[in-house]
């Protein structure tokens, strides 16, 4: 898997995976004013949001539908179609893009659901590797408690239900999302993951990103020739996701 | 006829055991036009006035995304390779939620189209052979699958006189070969059946000549599929 600045693309794809509630949104979130502060191109693109795919996910989800296999090439349907319709034309334009979630939550999550790592992997073989891949690492309790403050109830895919581990969905949960860091941890190496400490305090961490990105970016080859004013602050994704928002439509 | 050979082109669908997929799965390939609908049509007559049950599942016919592919074709937004896996999506969630479930009660499954169509389609669009393989290796290998073959000179003849206009993306605009419909609609259907021909050599399917008149067509897909019944 070669990275965007191996293929000669302009601009650079940053990614960021970990658990569900380890803070990598709110990092990226950060790192995405920052960027846009200094003036830099940015465009930030998250997992499972292209609208085309998103009403057949979501039917999917409330109604329980998918299967592992479906769960799979609908997540990969989602990623192919925000892959060649914004992040490939923008990185041709010079851009930083920003991924919250890339194709290793595909290789992480469907494979704990029983597909097959050679078929996940097959079917995003088209994509290329990040420039920079960071993984924030927490425990697992510290994710859990992360998730249960900002809402009552886990979701049912989300907890893993429908892999029958549990019928308790907090223990479903833990185990789920356990088996999930596992394979991440196992493929760590391969993708280059920059492992982050989760359990550090937000701030700290923000530093830490700002000075990888620096450091592994030339930023000011990204600046636009005239700043555009800067966007209007929208809160971070993970204390508000799409699904949330898809769940609280459905009430 | 003996199960043991039943199997999925790749790793399949997981936790399914192929032993007990007591009926049978045919397919009926073929562009539109080729006298599919109406063939797959006599067929379930014939099979039930002889006492087989049987199910039907086609292309952009799953619960899961149906609606919204059918929307994402007549905006044409979208990509090929989310074209691709959004019909695959649209397949898997037929073959697990309809097909696999059908077989296992001895149901006789008839496919209007499956898989050769979806990768035809892609193979003409210059996507990799090997990615489709790969992406494909969930589907179930039928009992039988008959193409219907149909030149596409007449094939222009019969989609005229049926609707009096070519649809879009069987005329593969999408690719453009041509601005002009008709040209388009026999270019594009003459790289369909050499790409057909091409999966033919790999996946062994059955070619009928669709030229001949319906009857005649019929009463070869009976015998075929009565040998086939009688485990022959």
């Amino acid at each position: 898997m070669k990275t965007f600045s191996e293929l000669n693309f302009p601009g650079r794809l940053i990614a960021v995976e970990g658990l569900d509630g380890s803070g990598k949104s709110t990092q990226i979130y950060l790192l995405k004013r920052w960027l846009e502060a200094e003036g830099i191109k940015v465009y930030f693109s998250e997992w499972n949001s292209s609208e085309l795919v998103k009403s057949a996910t979501s039917k999917g989800k409330k109604r329980e539908l998918l299967t592992p296999t479906t769960f799979s090439l609908i997540h990969a349907t989602d990623f192919a179609d925000r892959y060649e319709r914004h992040l490939l034309p923008l990185l041709r334009a010079g851009y930083i893009v920003l991924c919250d979630r890339y194709v290793f939550t595909a290789f992480a999550r469907d494979v704990v659901r029983g597909c097959p790592p050679e078929w996940v992997r097959g079917l995003y073989n088209f994509a290329a590797q990040p420039d920079l891949t960071m993984f924030f690492k927490a425990d697992l309790e510290v994710s859990l408690n992360r998730i249960l403050e900002g809402r009552p109830k886990l979701k049912f895919f989300e907890a893993g239900m429908d892999l029958r581990l549990s019928n308790d969905p907090y223990e479903s949960f833990r185990i789920f999302q356990g088996r999930i860091l596992e394979q991440y941890m196992a493929m760590s190496g391969e993708f280059n993951f920059v492992v982050m400490d989760a359990n550090q305090h937000v701030e700290k961490q923000q530093v830490l990103v700002r000075k990888l990105v620096s450091e592994k970016i030339n930023l000011a080859k990204f600046k636009r020739r005239s700043p555009l004013p800067l966007p209007p602050a929208i809160p971070p994704a993970e204390l508000k996701t799409k699904e949330q928002e898809e769940d609280l439509a459905a009430v | 006829m003996k199960k043991d050979w039943r199997k999925f082109y790749g790793h399949g669908i997981p936790r399914v055991q192929l032993e007990e997929l007591a009926g049978k799965l045919i397919a009926v390939e073929g562009a539109d036009g080729s006298g599919r609908s109406t063939q797959i049509a006599r067929l379930v007559d014939w099979l039930e006035t002889n006492g087989h049950p049987t199910v039907q599942v086609g292309l952009k016919r799953s619960t899961l995304v149906s609606s919204e592919l059918e929307k994402a074709q007549h905006g044409n937004i979208l990509s090929r390779t989310t074209l691709s896996l959004f019909y695959a999506t649209d397949f898997a969630d037929q073959l697990e939620n309809i097909i696999l479930p059908a077989l296992k009660a001895g149901f006789i499954v008839l496919a209007d189209r499956y898989i050769y169509t979806l990768m035809a389609r892609d193979v003409v669009r210059g996507m990799d052979e090997a990615w489709l393989k790969n992406l494909y290796g969930i589907a179930l290998e039928p009992d039988a699958v008959f193409y219907l073959s149909v030149e596409p000179q007449e094939l222009v003849q019969r989609n005229l006189s049926k609707n009096a206009t070519l649809d879009y993306w069987e005329s593969g605009m999408d690719l453009g070969l041509s601005r002009d419909m008709f040209d388009s609609f026999v270019k594009y259907q003459t790289a369909m059946q050499s790409a057909f021909r091409k999966l033919q050599k790999t996946y062994g399917f059955t070619i009928v000549d669709g030229n001949r008149p319906v009857g005649s067509i019929t009463k070869e897909l009976r015998k075929k599929i009565r040998a086939l019944l009688a485990g022959k």
